[in-house]
């Protein structure tokens, strides 16, 4: 399936290749490297490609290219999702997915990826039991293993690829038992100029930090389930149960994970946290502009707008902005002519208001379209669909673990047409 | 002439590419030796080579160490080269030297070099071949797995018979995990020696009747790779693979889902019934037209589903929630390629939610939903504000997302399309601009009723700002304007003089040809704008001179008074043009129109030829023809066949013998353990079987009940996890599988159950309690007696929080039921409770409590009902029986009724005295019973020796002799009395 696997950075640099078939020479990502010169913004790069003898399969992630080499037919999401779990569990390993920590960690990296394909299938994918066979780096373990000569590298088989709850390590051990859920919630929405909902919808997902000993078995039930639409759920999760029930009930995997993934039902009205006013205007002569946006609160529960930002991308005629904030900052990229007003915690009594002039490039013609505005903003315990949790039991233990449940709403693609 | 060109210019594409691939083929070994040289250079200044040589020479040192952490470092450093890209075969031998060390980290990363390397160093590599061969016998099942992982990963051909010999072994193993291993050796042995082929096959015939979900993912992969053809192989197994499909790891469930697909398509016939068809009729069209014949044969009998066709929807229909990207597309796939038409729109939502992930995921998802779509726009359509473009969209998704949208345009939504759509038109990105009005224009031909309304749109573009916006109009008008020829004459009169502000070749060509097309309608205007040409013609791009050579020859046709010297002039000027396409084209025109007296007969048709009605384009999908490759594959995305890339084949018109699929019924004792080891997955699989069983849905048909008794044996698992499942239940049997495992039962302990008085409604106020043993393990502690108490209530007023308060002796452990918080009027209820008797009689004082009122009652167990039964062989009584003489043995003789006299009867009264279990035995006047006590599981043997004239020998042999006494007493009295 996967031939061979290619690192490559921004700039175009091979800095790692792993072959689990015969060696395929690196000249193959030149084909890559074509498309990307034309494609100009590196996400525009199709993530499939076709080669006299191959066929080049590849994510974008963290500014790298995961580039893979296939030879035969293949479902390419396949290779796509194997690509994003390798991302992942780098991320997972290293706490970051850069060209700077692959290359710090170069042999445990090259030790995961040997353990993950054999022969270009997937082996190992989870993470419980990667961790098991090659533990991540920490700096105890190695001045421990400097001294004692000890490895990184486990001995046994990890119970996990044997059992029937690949997900879990055996033999856990914790002195602090705890659960924590985080259930965040995402506002995917599409506002036209005159502020009216074109399109809105709510993505949620129940993140999981589970550290309990031994082999407990869990079920969170929610207050209300009804709200839930479409959902996907990490393989620990009794799908039998949830149709009968609508509870989660699963053994967790050790340590961090995500629970499940859902999306609510499109009957119920999202609630916009926000409104926006905005008055962008380029004018025929002078080449100049002006920009006037204000956000005020709209449907928030009663909670705080925080983290609130606003990103436009600007029209490639506009050279800079001179505007003033009544709260927090801004700034004008000049390179990627982008705008970000980062406002920070909304006031009601005071609303942010951002206002000034744009000038453009003598002589050009006026854009025909505004720029679209992109929010950004955060609502501290509140899962805006109204989704909550009613309960976690916990059977197969005996000790009482620590549970606790966090709401978090974010806005996710939300963007003000102009 | 542009066709010329590019196909001039894809040759030479074509040229450079084959150069590459030879190039890559010859390995580029040149390249790579100057990288490597240039690498040195900038490390390091002087001499190169030599300090190369030194770096490496070090490295060498420090493998030949005897310093294990000086040789891990150095292999360390150099699996760091070989992530490089660079070369480090010469270190090979002394690399190899440590195939054998005992530190793992340091192992593992020789294999890693050593799978690296051994193809180029083939004599050196078969030094370590004994060292694997060695570790393919460890007891150590990782081991021997990852013995089995290199040994077939080195790619050295001289081997194959040692790796045919291992993987034939390892395929045999104990361990599933090692049994996975050679799953994917098969395949790598396959790509280094395919003659092995048949051999391989009878491997993988053995391997996919593994029942363990980790071996399967693997071994359809091999059989994938190996003999997709071999499809006879698949039938005893495919139930199995159905069953175990949501079990097995994410990653094989896509591959054993697209095997099953393409084998459903040869093994059922068609679910796609004109009865099934009636809610989609506008998008019938192509499967339809396709098995036309087929239909004339199935349309006698109604269509019945295979109920194995069925097993297989209804057991991935559960993976469309899986978190795995891939597995969704798989299942609806195969949905869309298996189902019945009005089931496949389950996965809809499914598709729809992927659409969240990763921007790659979109692509590939997006992709199929394009093909669906054309199809079916019922599915999509519910869901299309999911298709709305954000001004973040990478290019090709937006692509995508438009082309989706003109999919699902109908009369009913298409004014909220094309609203949406005049927000793209104005988009920053021009490319996509364009793309939105080619939209605009299909949606305009595809719904007559907003073609006109399309079209006045467009007309607005024209006087748009950008070049691209205003020539895809131009070239879409000039398609719409086509099919619709009446009554446009303003927009062409409009678009005459929009010309020349227009430069885009592309947009001027479609306008001229336009003015050319419907001159007639436009005679004032369509001479001047010739003459315009004639004076610019030297200057404009060869697409433009191509259409007014056209305009010229179609007025010189129609208008040849005004035009005629005008058209003269440009065909002259044609005559000597650089481009022999624009010089071809005026010859031929000079010699159509231009009557002389060579020509003669075509002259008289050149208004028939160059005037005569042409067809309308057909605006299509780019995606109409997709449906030729099965969704989700690289070739779907692609559009072009891949390499190996496996046809999915119609439906057969009747199907083939679906016994073929039947599996034998092996007795269910021990077969399965054949080649299972003690490892967890076997007692899953035995229980998984007899829990769900009785899961399946019986409606179905009588194959459907015969199929269930035959895959009985396999281990059904529907729900999520079953192992884990099963996990659940334990906390509250396990007390029970425990102590039935100390004391397994033979023979059921039978008799009447005998109710004792616990607390009579008299002095209880109401409360009566009575209590028996049930005789049964105690669910609570296994030292424990388990006593019934019914609890009822004979007063008027209902009792509140019955429950036990203080007992004594104090030490007494008692399990006490839970507090009934309420029992109504003439209401009763029956609690267990267990109480630790510690093998003595003596009774168990406690108080029973409502809320107003303590009672003290006593339970007082009959020395009978301190024991459990025991089992054992006849041989092993007498053993034990003679290791409890003398002091230990309690005896009398005893005179019996004589209804009792019978060995039944014996069985039957001691039985209904002492809870213990009947020894079989092969004489006739013996009778034997054992037990134990439930405290401290203290032998208790009965025996009784028949003697004649109904006498008997009563022999009881056990420590407890206080116990025996008791007993001998109670057996006696049940003994000799009626």
């Amino acid at each position: 399936m996967i031939h061979s696997l290619f690192l490559i950075n921004h700039s175009g640099d091979i800095f790692l290749e792993k072959h689990w078939k015969s060696v395929i020479s690196r000249s193959v990502c030149d084909y890559f490297f074509e498309v990307k010169e034309k494609a100009v913004d590196p996400e525009n790069v199709p993530p499939v490609l076709q080669t006299p003898h191959h066929y080049l399969i590849s994510i974008y992630r963290g500014k790298l290219f995961f580039l893979s080499v296939v030879q035969t037919e293949v479902p390419p999401l396949f290779v796509i999702e194997f690509l994003h779990r390798v991302a992942d569990t780098f991320q997972d390993y290293f706490g970051e997915c850069s060209e700077g920590v692959i290359k710090d960690n170069l042999v445990t990296v090259y030790e995961l990826l040997e353990e993950m394909l054999d022969n270009g299938f997937p082996l190992a994918t989870e993470s419980n039991v990667l961790k098991e066979m090659i533990r991540p780096p920490n700096i105890l373990r190695s001045v421990v293993n400097t001294l004692t000569g000890g490895s990184n590298v486990g001995d046994t088989l990890p119970t996990g690829q044997l059992s029937n709850v690949p997900w879990r390590r055996a033999g856990v051990k914790y002195t602090n038992n705890e659960a924590y859920f985080d259930v965040v919630e995402e506002i995917d929405a599409i506002l036209d100029k005159s502020g009216t909902t074109v399109f809105a919808e709510i993505q949620g997902v129940v993140e999981a930090c589970v550290r309990l000993t031994g082999m407990p078995d869990l079920t969170l039930s929610f207050m209300n389930p009804r709200l839930l639409d479409d959902m996907s759920f990490h393989p620990c999760v009794r799908f039998k149960r949830w149709e009968s029930e609508r509870v989660l009930s699963f053994i967790p995997p050790d340590g961090n994970f995500t629970l499940m993934t859902y999306h609510v039902s499109s009957q119920n009205l999202v609630a916009i946290p926000v409104y926006v006013k905005q008055n962008i205007n380029f004018f025929e002569t002078g080449s100049c502009g002006r920009l006037d946006i204000t956000i005020g609160p709209k449907q928030n529960m009663g909670k705080t707008v925080e983290g609130l930002m606003v990103t436009i991308h600007m029209p490639k005629v506009v050279l800079s902005a001179n505007l003033t904030a009544t709260q927090g900052n801004y700034t004008y990229d000049l390179t990627t002519k982008v705008l970000v007003w980062d406002i920070g915690k909304l006031n009601p009594q005071k609303l942010p208001n951002l206002r000034g002039s744009l000038s453009m490039q003598a002589g050009a013609p006026k854009p025909e379209e505004n720029p679209s505005l992109n929010i950004d903003l955060k609502i501290q315990q509140l899962a805006i669909s109204g989704l909550k949790v009613s309960r976690l039991d916990m059977y197969g233990e005996k000790y009482k673990p620590f549970k606790g449940v966090k709401y978090l709403t974010k806005a996710g693609k939300f963007q003000v047409r102009t | 002439m542009d066709v010329g060109f590019s196909s001039l210019r894809s040759e030479a594409v074509g040229a450079v590419r084959t150069a590459m691939v030879s190039a890559e083929n010859l390995q580029l070994t040149l390249k790579a030796e100057l990288s490597q040289e240039e690498q040195a250079l900038t490390h390091i200044r002087s001499n190169p080579k030599e300090a190369h040589k030194a770096g490496n020479e070090d490295l060498k040192e420090m493998l030949e160490s005897s310093k294990e952490s000086l040789k891990l470092e150095a292999m360390k450093r150099i699996v760091g080269l070989i992530a490089k890209g660079k070369n480090a075969s010469e270190l090979f031998p002394a690399v190899v030297k440590n195939v054998a060390s005992k530190n793992i980290e340091l192992k593992k990363l020789v294999y890693v070099y050593l799978v690296r390397y051994a193809e180029e160093q083939q004599d050196l590599a078969l030094l370590s071949i004994s060292t694997f061969q060695r570790a393919l016998k460890d007891p150590n099942q990782f081991i021997r797995a990852s013995a089995l992982r290199v040994l077939s990963s080195i790619r050295v051909p001289i081997i194959v018979p040692i790796m045919m010999l291992a993987i034939k072994e390892a395929a045999a193993d104990l361990s599933p995990y090692v049994r996975k291993t050679s799953a994917h050796a098969i395949q790598k042995l396959f790509s280094l020696d395919a003659d092995q082929k048949e051999q391989l096959i009878e491997v993988i015939e053995k391997l996919l009747k593994d029942k363990s979900t980790l071996v399967a993912g693997s071994v359809v992969m091999a059989f994938e790779e190996v003999c997709p053809d071999r499809i006879d192989l698949i039938h005893k197994n495919y139930r199995k693979l159905c069953n175990l499909l949501v079990d097995v790891e994410e990653w094989g469930q896509v591959v054993i889902i697209s095997m099953l697909t393409r084998y459903a398509r040869t093994q059922f016939t068609s679910p796609w019934k004109e009865g099934a068809m009636f809610d989609e009729n506008n998008e019938k069209a192509f499967y339809e037209s396709d098995s036309e014949e087929k239909k004339g044969h199935t349309e006698e009998k109604p269509y019945i589903m295979d109920p194995d066709h069925r097993l297989l929807l209804r057991n991935t229909k559960p993976l469309l929630q899986s978190r795995n990207t891939a597995v969704v597309m798989s299942v609806a796939q195969l949905y869309w390629h298996l189902a019945p038409k009005h089931e496949v729109s389950i996965v809809t939502k499914s598709l729809v939610r992927l659409l969240r992930s990763h921007r790659e995921v979109q692509y590939i998802v997006l992709q199929n939903i394009a093909t669906m779509s054309i199809q079916r726009k019922g599915m999509f359509e519910p869901f299309m504000k999911s298709f709305y473009v954000r001004s973040t969209d990478a290019t090709h998704i937006k692509t995508l997302k438009l082309e989706i949208l003109t999919n699902l345009a109908n009369e009913a939504n298409i004014s909220t399309i094309l609203r949406e759509f005049q927000t793209y038109v104005k988009s920053q990105d021009k490319a996509f601009a364009a793309a939105t009005i080619q939209a605009i224009g299909r949606c305009a031909t595809n719904i007559s009723e907003v073609t006109d309304t399309c079209l006045n749109g467009l007309v607005l573009l024209l006087s748009n700002r950008d070049e691209t916006v205003v020539a895809e109009s131009v070239v879409v008008i000039k398609k719409l304007l086509q099919t619709q020829p009446t009554q446009h004459s303003e927009i062409i009169k409009h678009m005459a003089k929009l010309f020349d502000n227009i430069t885009v070749p592309m947009a001027r060509a479609s306008i001229l040809w336009l003015i050319g097309e419907y001159c007639e309608r436009v005679p004032k205007i369509a001479p001047d704008v010739l003459r315009k040409m004639a004076k610019s013609f030297t200057a404009e791009e060869d697409i433009v001179k191509l259409q007014t050579v056209n305009l010229a020859a179609k007025l010189y046709l129609t208008n040849s008074k005004q035009t005629k010297l005008l058209t003269q002039y440009i065909l002259n000027l044609g005559k000597y043009d650089q481009n022999y396409d624009i010089r071809d084209r005026t010859r031929f025109i000079r010699q159509l129109i231009v009557p002389s007296e060579k020509s003669g007969a075509l002259n008289k048709y050149a208004r028939r030829i160059l005037l005569a009605p042409k067809p309308a384009p057909v605006l299509e999908s780019s995606f109409k023809d997709r449906d030729r490759f099965q969704l989700g594959t690289l070739s779907h995305s692609l559009n072009s066949k891949a390499t190996g890339y496996q046809e999915l084949s119609d439906w057969p018109a009747v199907a083939p013998d679906q016994s073929v699929r039947n599996v034998e019924i092996i007795e269910a004792s021990g077969s399965d353990s054949e080649e299972e080891s003690s490892e967890s997955e076997k007692t899953s699989s035995d229980s998984g079987k007899s829990s769900s069983g009785s899961e399946q849905s019986s409606s179905e048909s009588e194959l459907e009940q015969k199929k269930k008794k035959k895959t009985k044996k396999v281990p059904q698992k529907k729900s999520k996890p079953t192992a884990a499942d099963r996990y659940s239940e334990i906390p509250a049997v396990c007390w029970s599988l425990r102590a039935s495992f100390f004391f397994p039962v033979t023979t059921s302990s039978f008799g009447p159950v005998k109710t004792y008085e616990l607390l009579h409604h008299m002095t209880g106020k109401g409360l009566a309690a009575k209590y028996h043993f049930p005789r049964q393990p105690c669910l609570y502690q296994p030292s424990m007696v388990a006593v019934q108490v019914i609890l009822s209530n004979s007063s008027d007023h209902s009792l509140e929080e019955i429950h036990i308060g203080d007992r004594s002796p104090a030490s007494l452990s008692i399990h006490c039921f839970n507090t009934i918080e309420r029992l109504e009027p003439e209401a009763s209820v029956t609690v267990s409770m267990g109480i630790d008797f510690s093998d003595s009689t003596q009774a168990a004082n406690f108080q029973l409590c409502t809320k107003e009122d303590q009672f003290s009652v006593s339970i007082q167990p009959a020395v009978g009902e301190l024991l459990m039964p025991s089992s054992m062989t006849e041989q092993d009584f007498c053993k034990e029986q003679g290791k409890l003489q003398g002091m230990n043995e309690t005896s009398a003789t005893i005179t019996m009724e004589t209804a009792n006299a019978s060995s039944q009867a014996i069985s039957k009264q001691v039985l209904s005295v002492a809870n213990v279990g009947v020894v079989s035995s092969s004489q006739n006047n013996f009778s034997r019973f054992a037990g134990r006590t439930v405290s401290s599981g203290a032998l208790v043997l009965v025996s009784l020796e028949l003697k004649e004239s109904s006498t008997a020998l009563l022999t009881i042999n056990t420590e407890k002799t206080v116990m025996a006494s008791m007993l001998l007493r109670d057996i006696k009295q049940a003994l000799t009395q009626a």
